[in-house]
């Protein structure tokens, strides 16, 4: 599955939490990542999408897939893949819990005032 | 290995907040001198700088299949960031006081992404359980509350790339999906705000006793009928298993002559 611009290159590419690592095909080390925060997928044309990052947003890494469906599940999972998503799902979840019974899923825990859980800004 | 710098600067740079900082003492790789450096917890990824007001962080260490603990040091205050593996290197710090240590410690712990995603999964499933009345007086799903203090260890390397395709929209979450979209804060990144939350959803659990459950249920049945609803819901599943053991039967028997 290649990326980046200009020419086509067959990489292996691999999802592991918030990085996209990519690889030669036949080497066991990857040639180098992609942090996925504040960034931007995008679908282009058939069986291809591409990623760009907020700083850089002209700048965009292409990536042609085998097929259209593979394509789909990428955008999927690449737009899941940030830790700041992870974040505003646990905030939304917990919040809709908490409207409905009253009371902080995560007492439970013993995390509810750890400060990444907090809606809205929390400056240090 | 490359690495999308600017991406990793900005993001350690840029306006959203912090989960932690504040000033540690590194110990160097080579040599055992102690650098003060100033250091930013974003997310998963700890980031240190040369002053305060850097511009660009001088590197960064991304807490992923780590344990942090405490570490004996001449250097007081001091903790450990440790990875697995034989190439992989033990960063030690030292905080300026026990409280920074503890906090440090505590907020290093919880850092990993694979730790957000559990609790996140767990969120999503009692949510999923509360709006199909399965916890409602039966209790949901309780897992021992130590394996959520304790770190998730190691990272599962080689995650396959194809996850499974979005769930079908159910009522509950069609609902999770709109609301998702309109109550997040505007996304700049246009990454995943709008999106149907994440992971495939397992199929629904057998309702099982939460040990402190005293959670008014979202469905609308109160919490002291809790035997009562258990067993309808006991009679009703069986009622179906019965009814589809008799189909299948039906079915082997083949058409009647």
């Amino acid at each position: 599955i290649p990326p980046f611009p200009a020419v086509l290159k067959k990489r292996l590419v691999k999802l592991v939490v918030n990085f996209l690592f990519y690889f030669r095909t036949d080497e066991a080390e990857p040639i180098g990542a992609l942090l996925l925060e504040h960034c931007r997928i995008t679908k282009e044309e058939e069986n291809v999408f591409s990623i760009s990052f907020i700083e850089e947003p002209e700048r965009k890494y292409c990536f042609e897939c085998a097929t259209e469906e593979q394509c789909q599940e990428w955008v999927e999972a690449l737009k899941r893949a940030s830790y700041e998503f992870l974040r505003r799902s646990l905030i939304f979840y917990r919040n809709e819990i908490q409207k409905m019974t009253g009371k902080d899923p995560l007492e439970q825990y013993g995390i509810s005032e750890e400060a990444r859980f907090q809606l809205g800004t929390h400056r240090q | 290995m490359k690495l999308n710098e600017r991406s990793l600067a900005f993001y350690a740079t840029c306006d959203s907040p912090a989960d932690n900082s504040g000033f540690l003492y590194k110990r160097g790789e080579r040599h055992t001198a102690y650098h003060r450096r100033w250091f930013v917890l974003k997310g998963n990824m700890l980031f240190y700088f040369e002053e305060r007001e850097s511009r660009e962080p001088v590197g960064v260490i991304v807490l992923e299949g780590c344990n942090v603990e405490l570490c004996d040091s001449a250097e007081d205050f001091a903790f450990a960031i440790r990875f697995g593996g034989t190439k992989s290197r033990t960063y030690v710090l030292a905080a300026e006081s026990q409280a920074a240590m503890e906090s440090w410690v505590k907020s290093l712990s919880r850092a990993s992404f694979d730790y957000m995603r559990l609790v996140v999964r767990e969120l999503e499933k009692q949510l999923q359980e509360m709006r199909w009345g399965l916890a409602g007086g039966c209790g949901g799903s309780q897992e021992s509350p130590g394996a959520w203090k304790t770190k998730p260890s190691g990272l599962e390397q080689s995650r396959l790339p194809a996850l499974p395709a979005i769930v079908p929209k159910e009522n509950g979450c069609a609902v999770w999906n709109n609301a998702l979209g309109a109550e997040q804060p505007p996304d700049t990144s246009g990454c995943g705000g709008h999106d149907d939350e994440g992971t495939p959803r397992p199929p629904p659990l057998p309702p099982r006793r939460r040990v402190s459950h005293e959670e008014a249920a979202s469905a609308g049945t109160a919490v002291a009928e809790s035997p009562s609803t258990f067993c309808r819901l006991h009679e009703q599943y069986s009622r179906e298993v019965a009814r589809l053991r008799q189909d299948w039967q039906q079915r082997r028997r083949g058409p009647r002559p």
